[in-house]
């Protein structure tokens, strides 16, 4: 299953960045694709990108919003909101795990073989502080003489933007980098910061900053698709606990936040088969190998 | 499927929430898109943001 998932990683990561027509037109497409919105983090500035980013779209309408009210425009957001609620409401933080660019880029930099640590629980919150300060109240406060506001996470943090799309810009457009200032110097040492700690801990973007993950995260306990642990056959190992890429204590939190669904758990850790994947309470698949907690195998 | 699995299957009601909450992100989607907000959408996502990419 493992490399089930790798494989779907990599497909939707290029079906996301799947214009490579770029090296000839220096520039990101333009095409009517970019309607479509990217369930994971993507920068649209990536030359590559075919499709947006819900939360570079969000804080772009936010920030433009009182702009589009004078002009009679009700752009609140709300297709951008649907389109990534929806998507919540099916697969929750499964997404981060399956199908996310950036989460993908950081599983590959933790297989270095290194001294691996943990992240402390605490630092967890981050992200929702990201999602409602830099996403939402920031660009939607702080505006210009021209009442506009400023993509805050996208032009201050997002080191996916960086890496996918300041980085490749720069490279594709000599003309940007006399622009370098501070202000990318900035985002380029939170992207290294972010990179080499994903060598250490396991993706440590998504669980301490990434506004996307934070949203995902508030559909954890009523998406569609999620693992169920069978409270009858858990026999408290905690083995599920030493597999977990987010640290999530699964047979003590089986709705926990931070599960991506990346199926460890499930397919790694459990001999009991007390935890499997159900869909709006129906079991999906329950491998039965003729374990029971009073027996042994 | 297994009798584990028909026998959970039997047991476990469907949940509705999910379906309450895409249901109701779907009907925010198209007031969304009702207002045309697609299209301001589509209008940012093929200009180079260059606050986005740390440049502007």
């Amino acid at each position: 299953m493992e490399t089930v998932r790798k494989w779907v990683q990599v497909i939707l990561g290029f079906l996301m960045n799947g214009s490579w027509s770029f090296p000839f037109t220096r520039t990101i497409y333009q095409g009517p694709l970019k309607v479509l919105c990217a369930p994971g983090l993507n920068c649209y500035s990536c030359p590559a990108a075919t499709t947006y980013c819900p939360m570079g779209s969000i804080q772009q309408l936010l920030g433009g919003l009182r702009f589009a009210l004078e002009n009679g425009q009700y752009y609140f957001g709300f297709s951008v909101l649907g389109s990534i609620g929806v998507l919540g409401g099916l697969f929750g933080r499964m997404i981060c795990g399956w199908a996310c660019p950036f989460g993908f880029i950081q599983e590959l930099l933790h297989k270095i073989p290194s001294r691996k640590f943990g992240i402390p629980r605490l630092l967890s919150y981050g992200k929702f502080m990201f999602l409602l300060l830099f996403v939402i109240v920031l660009p939607l406060v702080l505006v210009d003489e021209f009442g506009t506001g400023s993509p805050w996470f996208c032009k201050f943090i997002c080191p996916a933007g960086t890496l996918e799309a300041g980085i490749p810009m720069l490279l594709l457009q000599p003309n940007l980098r006399n622009t370098i200032g501070l202000l990318f110097l900035n985002k380029f040492v939170i992207m290294i910061l972010f990179l080499v700690w994903a060598i250490f801990a396991s993706r440590p973007f998504c669980r301490t900053a990434c506004p996307l993950g934070a949203f995902y995260a508030l559909f954890n306990r009523v998406r569609l698709i999620k693992l169920h642990l069978d409270e009858a056959k858990c026999t408290n190992c905690k083995a599920c606990h030493h597999v977990c890429p987010m640290g999530v204590k699964f047979n003590e939190s089986p709705d926990d936040p931070e599960c991506i669904t990346c199926l460890a758990c499930m397919n790694k850790a459990c001999k009991f088969d007390a935890i499997f994947l159900e869909i709006g309470g129906l079991p999906l698949a329950v491998p039965d190998r003729g374990v029971s907690p009073g027996s042994k195998s | 499927m297994n009798q584990t699995s028909r026998e959970l299957r039997k047991k476990r009601p469907l949940r509705k929430a999910p379906f309450a909450v895409i249901s109701a992100f779907l009907l925010l989607w198209l007031i969304g898109v009702a207002t045309g907000e697609p299209a301001r959408v589509l209008e940012q996502a093929v200009q180079v943001c260059l606050s986005c990419i740390g440049i502007g």
